[in-house]
């Protein structure tokens, strides 16, 4: 119960921030619109409707890399980290709580980029959303562990991109396989297992990315 | 209390301590001076366990939770208000009857007024007050205390003197300061970085 507590005081804590800042989700909503407009007008008319669902993947994934790169800026500032970090509570409850922030500004963005793609391309099937929410959990999981990683170094902005993007392949290869296939079950499992997998080892493995 | 041998510790090619060795005891006083640049802040980072030595050996007898901590930054979040900071130390920190130890601490610091403001409002002393409150709120065992005296006016000095007189004897401090007179009387160890 005290674990949940932590992971409970530590995401109200990162909605509080972005409700006081505004830093991240306006950022995340504009990005995401303008994306999507622009390949409306980029994609010719007769593309078809699999390089639209691959264009709102591509769209999601960079949203959701906008958001990563400034979920640990707070923590950076006066080097709030070191102070939950000498926490006697488990780290990674600091994951957990930062990762279900991420998950919420995630699911905001998605609540208006998905009726938008729905507007400028095609209807959007109950695949597409299950595999849309899969997504976002393995997005959270292993981007917060990533931006924890990289919001140590100098180079982050660059750093994270290099580290988030080849991992998160999987996502993108089973979002986009759910949402054009007859047969969606099986990328939803995919997606399941990639999110049960990578969500372990970035619950285990946060301690020592926050620890020299 | 903090036993340390042949204590070093590099960033990159950059050497910043090399072959420390001294020993503070439980209810011990241990002053570092030196000048900027000559690893203070580095080794009160070592004893907080935040950094691990490069070289040699350091034994804090302190877990995570018994350690209180004043770094040149103030550790909290600049979007919320004082209140908000210590709230979510004091749950994070398992701070028994937390409301009133943070009310006491506020009190004390001269923050009370300033509770709901938000910390980015702050001034430098102010920042700093808060940290101390941060660093106590937990009731430590180990202080480890980076320039406490840092951006405080004489009235917020004293308090820090007064913080210092009650842990002097009762609990480990380590205090790194370009002011070695003010905390002169309650040193046991003192130690100069080069």
């Amino acid at each position: 119960m005290t674990y949940l507590a932590d992971v409970v005081a530590l995401a109200r804590k990162d909605l509080l921030l972005e409700l006081r800042s505004r830093d991240t989700l306006p950022a995340m909503l504009l990005f995401v619109v303008s994306t999507l407009v622009v390949f409306h007008f980029a994609l010719p008319s007769d593309a078809g409707d699999t390089a639209a669902t691959g264009l709102l993947w591509v769209a999601l994934l960079f949203t959701a890399l906008l958001g990563l790169v400034r979920a640990f800026v707070a923590e950076r500032e006066e080097r709030v980290l070191d102070g939950l970090v000498l926490a006697p509570c488990d780290r990674s409850a600091i994951w957990l709580g930062k990762g279900i922030g991420v998950f919420a500004f995630l699911l905001a963005a998605e609540l208006v980029a998905v009726p938008a793609y729905a507007l400028f391309f095609q209807p959007v099937g109950w695949e597409l959303v299950a595999a849309v929410l899969l997504a976002d959990v393995g997005l959270a999981a292993v981007g917060t562990l990533l931006a924890a990683m990289a919001s140590a170094g100098r180079a982050r902005e660059l750093l994270l991109p290099l580290l988030f993007l080849p991992l998160v392949i999987p996502i993108v290869v089973g979002g986009v396989g759910a949402s054009v296939t007859d047969d969606p079950g099986r990328y939803l499992a995919f997606l399941g297992l990639y999110d049960a997998v990578f969500a372990i080892l970035s619950w285990a493995s946060f301690e020592y990315v926050v620890t020299e | 209390m903090i036993v340390a041998r042949d204590l070093g510790r590099d960033f990159g090619s950059k050497r910043v301590l090399r072959g420390l060795d001294f020993d503070v005891a439980r209810g011990g006083f241990l002053v570092v001076t030196g000048p900027n640049g000559s690893g203070k802040s580095t080794l009160l980072s070592l004893c907080a366990g935040l950094l691990v030595p490069t070289r040699g050996e350091l034994l804090v007898e302190a877990e995570r939770g018994e350690i209180g901590y004043v770094a040149h930054e103030s550790l909290v979040y600049r979007e919320l208000t004082a209140l908000e900071n210590l709230d979510l130390y004091g749950r994070l920190y398992r701070v028994p009857e937390r409301r009133e130890r943070i009310g006491m601490l506020l009190e004390r610091f001269g923050l009370w007024e300033a509770r709901r403001q938000r910390v980015g409002s702050f001034s430098r002393g102010m920042a700093q007050r808060l940290a101390l409150c941060r660093a106590l709120l937990h009731e430590p065992e180990l202080l480890l205390l980076d320039e406490p005296y840092s951006g405080l006016d004489r009235d917020a000095s004293e308090l820090v003197d007064g913080v210092l007189t009650e842990a002097a004897g009762n609990k480990t401090v380590v205090v790194a300061t370009h002011d070695p007179q003010r905390v002169r009387s309650f040193a046991t160890e003192a130690l100069a970085l080069a």
